[in-house]
């Protein structure tokens, strides 16, 4: 299977059929590389959507068009029915409020705590919040993620897999309605993956978003996955549940699902 | 003509150059059996690619530079039009405030004080020798207040600050933690280089005033190590010396030299690759920079001084 298909969806566990997300011809090249090629993707109300590929495939890029920060050279990109491309910076920043991004790294900031770390957005995009009520939201979060303990700690003194955990809830303590995760259990032995695989399953049922995965790990897409898409050479290889993808005879599909 | 256009013709009038002479060099490498072979052309003919080749490669590098010209530019634009927003970012100014500030002072203190025993020793046998030893404290104020001080405590920034700033942002860059800042809805160069930039701003004339009276005390000390002299004489016989004239034009310097170490530091940090290695060179290059402007902005402010 070399052209792009797209297989009958199964019953995915989303709200409705509304499109958060709507990507249609997305081209973005770096020099003489073209990384996305012709992307198009529908991301619907209440789904977790895994990306799959190998590395260099273009996912990771795919999503920072998504949020803006690399600006595609063609295509459309329309989140929660705006036409990212064409947003100026205030419009744009309103549209980020709805949106958590877990990067691939964490990113959290090395010269703040944790109890920081998550007030810092919460300050910015929920102004009208009291001391009081931006300290329960952070015992909260911390709480959902199983790092109450962590309240006082700097990213340097915490795991990789506990990083990535005081990330996530970094991200959903905005209460965000997209989700971005970009790898979020690479470099994460396999016990932790599971446990973060758990929590982005957590988050869609408690906070009612809807994901994009970027991930080449097949036990994570398994986890969370309500349908998945295959991008190779920066193009939409194969679309569809993860039914299909593990029944598929396609070589490249198989070589993900050993 | 605004300085983004001057840079961008410019480079349109270097990119048609580097056009002709790769058409001159497809023109030359193409063999042609109409055209016969002659030593002479031949020799002539692998001169001009060469030439070509050269030329090329030098119309790249000034590409380069007019962009990078041009992105330093568009950086101080926006760090100036987000220094007047609204939301500015006032606790984070004052812990860059107390870390520019506060935490370089040991530092400073030591410089300042060897600074001034430094330049007393060194000058007083040659006053001695003129019968002049009763103007070494006025001389050794007025040089470490117009000069020495602000320089000598600027270039130590510059190391100190300039190479913090750098190493702190190119680190933030290659974590992807000011793109963590920007998907949050947080203008990074508004948390980040706005309140460097006006904390190194402001805080360098403050440490550049404390070097002077630590360099002045350090030169009393120098002082006494071969002679005796009194505090108060000594103070009196320095500040007799110093006029408004002296010190005005000195603290004013300071001002650019705080501004250019934080826009340097910071631009570098900002700018720097996605790689480890590239905070490194964020960092060292911050350092060079900011010293070569520091001095460039001293000369620049003697000059002016100068005239009046």
């Amino acid at each position: 299977m070399n052209a792009t298909q797209t297989v009958t969806t199964s019953s995915a566990k989303t709200n409705s059929d509304n499109l958060v997300i709507e990507i249609h011809n997305l081209r973005k090249e770096f020099g003489e590389q073209e990384v996305l090629k012709n992307v198009s993707l529908q991301l619907k109300d209440g789904e977790n959507l895994v990306v799959l590929g190998k590395s260099g495939s273009g996912k990771s890029v795919l999503i920072q068009c998504i949020i803006r920060l690399i600006d595609p050279d063609e295509g459309t990109i329309s989140v929660l029915g705006k036409n990212v491309s064409a947003l100026n910076s205030t419009d744009l920043g309103e549209l980020r409020k709805k949106i958590g991004f877990l990067f691939q790294s964490g990113a959290l900031y090395d010269s703040m705590s944790v109890k920081q770390n998550l007030e810092f957005p919460l300050q910015r995009i929920k102004k009208h919040l009291n001391q009081k009520e931006i300290d329960e939201k952070v015992n909260e979060v911390l709480e959902n993620v199983g790092l109450s303990h962590a309240l006082h700690k700097f990213p340097s003194q915490l795991s990789g897999g506990m990083r990535k955990r005081i990330s996530l809830a970094r991200t959903i303590i905005v209460d965000p309605m997209i989700m971005l995760y970009d790898e979020p259990t690479t470099g994460l032995d396999p016990v932790t993956s599971d446990g973060i695989s758990s929590l982005i399953n957590d988050v869609q049922k408690k906070y009612k978003t809807s994901s994009i995965i970027i991930t080449h790990d097949i036990e994570c897409a398994r986890a969370t996955a309500n349908r998945v898409i295959m991008i190779n050479d920066g193009e939409v290889y194969l679309e569809g549940n993860l039914e299909e993808f593990e029944k598929s005879t396609d070589t490249l599909i198989k070589s993900f699902f050993k | 003509m605004t300085f983004l256009n001057i840079t961008t013709n410019a480079r349109i009038n270097f990119n048609a150059i580097v056009a002709i002479n790769w058409l001159i060099l497809i023109m030359m490498k193409n063999k042609s059996s109409v055209i016969k072979v002659i030593p002479n052309l031949q020799a002539a003919k692998k001169h001009v690619i060469k030439l070509s080749e050269k030329t090329i490669e030098k119309t790249k590098y000034i590409n380069n530079f007019l962009s990078e010209l041009t992105n330093i530019f568009l950086f101080i634009n926006h760090t100036i039009k987000e220094t007047f927003s609204r939301e500015f970012e006032f606790r984070e100014f004052t812990r860059q405030c107390f870390q520019i500030g506060y935490k370089t002072l040991p530092i400073i203190s030591v410089t300042g004080t060897i600074m001034g025993m430094v330049l007393t020793i060194q000058s007083r046998p040659a006053l001695v020798h003129f019968g002049a030893v009763s103007m070494l404290p006025g001389m050794i104020a007025v040089s470490i207040i117009r000069e020495m001080g602000p320089v000598i405590t600027a270039l130590i920034c510059a190391g100190k600050i300039g190479s913090g700033m750098g190493a702190e942002l190119g680190s933030m860059k290659v974590t992807e933690q000011i793109d963590a800042m920007e998907v949050s809805s947080t203008n990074p160069i508004r948390f980040l280089v706005v309140t460097r930039v006006l904390a190194a701003t402001l805080m360098i004339p403050l440490l550049v005033l404390y070097a002077d009276a630590l360099g002045i005390l350090g030169s009393w000390a120098g002082a006494n190590i071969k002679g005796d002299v009194t505090f108060v004489l000594f103070f009196s016989q320095a500040f007799s010396r110093v006029h408004f004239d002296d010190l005005l034009p000195a603290v004013i310097k300071t001002f650019f030299f705080g501004a250019v170490i934080g826009f340097v530091g910071c631009y570098k940090g900002y700018t720097a690759g996605r790689g480890t290695e590239s905070v490194g060179i964020a960092a060292n290059s911050a350092v060079v920079l900011s010293s070569l402007l520091v001095i460039i902005v001293d000369l620049i402010a003697v000059q002016i001084t100068d005239l009046f």
